[in-house]
């Protein structure tokens, strides 16, 4: 598996680290209640097919990415850095 | 006050000749990290060109002026390379005294490549002379720099006899099998 990073290329799997699903990068709004937060936190679908992930780039340029891939295939279908408009 | 005597981080390892390549020691000068701060990429870029030459550099690219280079060190950072930084650096972001923090060693000859194809996950023949890559040796995150004639791999002080434990055993490997025909 390789993923094609915006800054370096396309790499080897081995470089990159996996956190999960991209929905962390989208936190709930600063008053949400207690329920909101611990469905953002712990609950997760089980995709079969497309799925967004958080990837960081450990062995190489240290950026945050956000994955396209395909949970079943492996495909990778669009790499993209995760920017200042998904940080808080 | 102790008067404290330098050492070397390769205690004696290099140089290292196995076949047609070659590993040696290179001293860098100093070495300083800029990060710049959100939104202050250009005003680092026109300070850095002000006070030493270079610019800024692209992804995966060196810019170099004189002693001084600007190596592409991830994502919003630099090397800076061969001169101390100019105080002027510090108003558009981090700047960072890392020359004890790495070592650097040049490796050169026609096996150069296949020595380090049996170590990274990265093709190093579309490596330019201008051209950096961050990437893994092993197990190890290094920087390999093109310069003419070889590469220079930047790798964490710490991690200096494994780096040349690694490389010269690979640099007998390669030059053992070319004995073999």
């Amino acid at each position: 598996m390789r993923i094609d990073c915006p800054l370096c290329g396309a790499r080897d799997r081995r470089e990159f680290s996996v956190l999960g699903d991209a929905a962390m990068a989208v936190r709930p709004e600063v008053g949400a209640d207690t329920q909101t937060w611990s469905d953002w936190l712990h609950l997760r679908d089980n995709t079969a097919g497309r799925l967004r992930e958080l990837w960081y780039h450990e062995g190489g340029c240290a950026a945050w990415l956000v994955v396209e891939r395909d949970t079943v295939s492996h495909a990778v279908h669009g790499v993209s850095l995760v920017g200042a408009s998904d940080a808080d | 006050m102790v008067d404290l005597i330098a050492s070397d981080p390769w205690a004696g390892l290099l140089p290292v000749q196995a076949g047609a390549a070659r590993l040696e020691a290179v001293d860098p000068g100093p070495l300083a990290l800029l990060a710049p701060w959100p939104r202050a990429e250009e005003a680092m870029n026109a300070a850095l060109r002000a006070a030493h030459g270079p610019g800024f550099p692209a992804p995966g690219r060196i810019e170099t002026s004189g002693a001084a280079r600007a190596i592409w060190f991830g994502r919003g950072q630099a090397l800076l390379a061969g001169v101390v930084p100019d105080p002027s650096l510090r108003a558009h972001g981090l700047v960072e005294d890392q020359s004890d923090g790495w070592v650097v060693a040049r490796l050169t000859g026609d096996g150069a490549l296949d020595v380090l194809a049996r170590l990274v996950p990265v093709d190093l023949r579309r490596l330019g002379p201008k051209g950096v890559v961050r990437t893994m040796l092993g197990h190890m995150n290094v920087a390999i720099l093109g310069t003419s004639g070889g590469v220079e791999i930047l790798a964490f002080r710490s991690m200096a006899g494994t780096l040349a434990h690694e490389i010269a055993d690979a640099m007998r490997a390669v030059a053992g099998r070319a004995a073999l025909g």
